[in-house]
């Protein structure tokens, strides 16, 4: 029976003075004893609304009932028939918005921790002994994916699973997409990622790094000169926005795509054992109050900055961020600008940053997006004295692959038009998902589309297969 | 991995190597560059495809070692494959046709030249290029330029090899109407260190001769993901690897380009040093 306990059972985690300075991760799991806890708070509800919160539909009591039971394996069958990337999906899904948000313990107390328990049941498969021998393709028809995010990787890994043979083709040295250059380790360690990229190799998968597709290899030569049948595009958003303001160029000044990179994927915080340099600076400040601007402010701190700056124009209300990864920064002494815009970054005469220019903005009507605008104080204008500058202020697809063929419809704001339940574009056999069509969004939503796309693939071929047969 | 099939050493710094890549070779179009990695957690630095050759499946790129990478990347011996080479990266710049165009080449800006201006003579444009070293010895390519070029001009600041002082100063000659058949360029193209291009830059200005320089800021992925790669042209903000790396050399804003390039200088010549001093200490142990 379920146990009436009105918190959640917390999530042991590294001390804020420690962890600020490395890149270990930050939470350290649930052991079984603490997710059997957990697992008892949940109601079993029969109209389970946390369901509905979840993008993937993943069936949440299900799951939890296999943990508070003892069935650990259970419990990881039911989740990866579901979701096919549990333990990153646990660490990074904004669980208070989605399924948390929805769970009929939330108001008086505080819902089932399902995103803890979700990355404990992951966390403990990967512990398990490896077991099923390699999985060989057994259809006829190859199938491409183009970018090694969590669209592509899922929509890989299901199509292998059906029988197709799948070669994925990733623009960088490494496969993963944001989950490899933008989340940073103290939050998805590469050993998870590392971890679900070989079981995606067991399962058949090929992954081709170091080939820019609509570079090394057209778009359409896939189609016509290499036999492939289909094409999944999971380029995501990877193309960074400035603001325009004077000063962006100045020495200290980068994207948040820049200045994680060089963390992340090239281990610049390992200079000089690994080659790539990186300047974080002492007083850093980030523009931006969204999960990027989060994990840049604080990898800022991790890389030896003694202060992290969030400069937000709107309000804490607005903010994007993940809760956890704004309760994580609070405690790890990032200061918070909100209601405070940039106009201009100052430098020396060598070109370095030595401050940023705001002004204070007050909230006024709600704007398109139905959140309220921001608007300038006269007079307000005020500099904040740093030596580094970061972006993040979002990002649009990367229209590099886009403009190298015709026929792929885009909007106004340079999204790939594809049916957001099946993938399909305004092309036959080309489907897309992830944040190439949706715009920045979050892994969840991008395995998602990939699932989704692996189906329509597999139901159009095998259509087409019919058709053949006559 | 990418396979070097051949190296030839140039000059002390300088190495030639031609490197399996058939996928980057039937893609390629003269002026693109690729980007490699020699070693796990090395960096990502970008190299001009001086040539290639679909049919063989090769591309041919030449490394001035000027730090870590560099050098690591010009210890590689024949048969060693290197680990990660992406590309073809940037956009092929476009050059109308039928004019006098003059490639001028510093460094390993030379052998950029080589293929950029086999299409330009074998389409039926007058070519001319000018390639600069301090002495003679450090010239690079000089044979195989002047089988692609209607005319090679050497100069050197020793005048040891051809013109005795600065590319400049002979491309100002050749403005003047002193080169081979007397035509003045109508088009000039400058590939080589900053001070180089900056300088073409300022002696084409007075005359209005349209002038292209290959920028080479600092790159990351070379796909248009970082923005590390910017250039202020006209004003604009343009990503180098994607809109690059050729722009118009009277717009660019070399005073920016030049600072943003030694963004990491001081850190890169330590790492430099540190490993200057490890090879002497393996050289001296062994
Ligand atoms: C710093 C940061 C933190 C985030 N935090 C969270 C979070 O906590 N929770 C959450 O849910 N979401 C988060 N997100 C968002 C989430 O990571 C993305 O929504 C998700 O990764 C999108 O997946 P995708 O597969 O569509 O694309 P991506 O992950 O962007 O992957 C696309 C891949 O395609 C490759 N590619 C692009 N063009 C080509 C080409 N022409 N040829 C070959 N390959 C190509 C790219 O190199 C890249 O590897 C975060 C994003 C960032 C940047
Ligand atoms: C589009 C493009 C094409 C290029 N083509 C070639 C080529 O064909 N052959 C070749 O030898 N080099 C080429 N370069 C330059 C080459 O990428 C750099 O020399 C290399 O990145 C240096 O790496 P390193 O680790 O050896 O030196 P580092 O340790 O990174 O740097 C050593 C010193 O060189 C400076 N430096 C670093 N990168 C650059 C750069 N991009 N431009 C100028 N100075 C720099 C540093 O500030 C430092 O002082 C090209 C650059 C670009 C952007
Ligand atoms: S995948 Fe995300 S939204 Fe779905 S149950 Fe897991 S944590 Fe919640
Ligand atoms: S809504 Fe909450 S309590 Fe009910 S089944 Fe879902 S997780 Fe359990
Ligand atoms: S190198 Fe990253 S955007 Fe150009």
């Amino acid at each position: 029976m379920p146990v009436k306990r009105v918190d959640k059972t917390p999530m042991p985690q590294r001390d804020p003075g420690l962890r600020a300075h490395d890149f270990l991760e930050v939470n350290e799991g649930y052991d079984l004893q603490r997710a059997m806890f957990e697992a008892e708070r949940c109601l079993r509800c029969q109209d389970a609304v946390c369901v509905e919160g979840c993008p993937v539909r993943i069936p949440i009591p299900e799951f939890i009932h296999a943990i508070a039971a003892g069935d650990i394996a259970k419990a990881a069958s039911i989740l990866r028939d579901a979701n096919p990337l549990p333990a990153i999906c646990g660490r990074v899904c904004p669980q208070e918005s989605q399924c948390e948000e929805r769970c009929h313990l939330s108001g008086r107390f505080t819902p089932a921790a399902i995103g803890h328990l979700e990355r404990f049941v992951a966390d403990w498969e990967r512990e398990q002994p490896a077991c099923e021998a390699a999985q060989r393709p057994w259809r006829d028809e190859k199938i491409a994916v183009v970018g090694s995010g969590p669209a592509g990787l899922v929509c890989a890994g299901q199509l292998a699973d059906m029988g197709y043979s799948v070669t994925v083709y990733e623009a960088l040295h490494a496969a993963g997409g944001v989950l490899r250059y933008g989340i940073p380790e103290f939050r998805l360690p590469n050993a998870v990622l590392d971890w679900e990229i070989e079981v995606l190799k067991q399962r058949g998968v090929e992954i081709v790094t170091n080939v820019i597709v609509g570079k090394t290899i057209a778009l359409d030569d896939l189609l016509e000169k290499m036999g492939f049948a289909a094409i999944f595009i999971g380029t995501g958003a990877g193309l960074p926005k400035f603001l325009g303001i004077p000063g962006e160029n100045l020495n200290g000044v980068y994207s948040a795509n820049e200045f994680l990179t060089r963390i992340n994927l090239m281990r610049a915080y390992d200079f000089p054992t690994a080659d790539t340099p990186m300047k974080a600076g002492k007083r850093v400040a980030v523009i931006g109050a969204g999960n990027t601007a989060m994990d840049t402010v604080r990898s800022a701190l991790r890389m030896g900055a003694e202060q992290g700056l969030i400069v937000y124009r709107r309000s804490e209300t607005e903010m994007t961020a993940r809760l956890e990864e704004y309760h994580h920064a609070i405690e790890e002494g990032v200061e918070f600008h909100w209601l405070t815009n940039p106009i201009e970054v100052l430098g020396n005469d060598d070109g370095w940053v030595t401050g940023l220019k705001c002004q204070v903005m007050e909230l006024g009507e709600p704007d398109e997006s139905g959140r309220a605008r921001p608007v300038p104080v006269a007079g307000s204008e005020f500099v904040l004295p740093v030596d580094t500058v970061v972006l993040s202020i979002g990002t649009t697809p990367n229209p590099l692959l886009l403009s190298s063929t015709t026929g792929l419809e885009t909007d106004r704001w340079g999204c790939l038009v594809a049916d957001e339940t099946d993938g399909r574009t305004t092309r036959a056999r080309i489907y897309a998902g992830g944040d190439v069509v949706t715009g920045a969004a979050t892994v969840i939503l991008a395995a998602g589309a990939g699932k989704n796309a692996a189906a329509a693939i597999h139901r159009d071929l095998a259509a087409a297969r019919q058709t053949a047969a006559g | 991995m990418a396979r070097i099939l051949k190296k030839r050493t140039l000059t002390p710094v300088t190495r030639l190597f031609v490197v399996e890549a058939p996928l980057i070779a039937a893609a390629a179009r003269p002026g693109q560059f690729v980007i490699t990695r020699v070693r796990e957690d090395g960096e990502r630095i970008p190299l001009t495809i001086a040539d290639f050759d679909e049919a063989g499946g090769t591309i041919t790129i030449v490394v001035q070692e000027v730090g870590v990478t560099t050098r690591l990347l010009g210890a590689l011996e024949e048969g060693d494959d290197i680990l990660d080479v992406v590309g073809p990266l940037g956009t092929a710049p476009e050059i109308p046709p039928g004019g006098h165009v003059v490639g001028v080449g510093g460094g390993f800006g030379a052998a950029a030249l080589l293929s950029l201006m086999r299409e330009l003579t074998s389409r039926g444009d007058r070519t001319t290029a000018i390639v600069g070293a301090r002495a003679k010895d450090l010239l690079i390519l000089t044979d195989e330029l002047g089988a692609v070029c209607d005319s090679l001009e050497l100069c050197t600041d020793d005048g040891s090899a051809g013109f005795k002082g600065l590319v400049t100063e002979r491309l100002q000659q050749l403005i003047d109407g002193d080169g081979d058949g007397g035509t003045s360029p109508d088009r000039v193209l400058a590939i080589g260190p900053m001070p180089m291009m900056r300088a073409v830059a300022e002696t084409t200005r007075g005359a209005g001769i349209e002038t292209l320089v290959s920028m080479d800021p600092l790159m990351i992925d070379g796909t248009g993901m970082c923005g590390g790669c910017r250039v202020t042209v006209n004003g604009t903000v343009k990503f180098a690897c994607v809109d690059g790396p050729f722009f118009d050399a009277h717009a660019v804003d070399f005073n920016e380009a030049v600072r943003r390039n030694k963004m990491y200088a001081d850190l890169e010549h330590a790492a430099a040093d540190r490993q200057a001093t490890a090879c002497q200490g393996a050289a001296g142990g062994a």
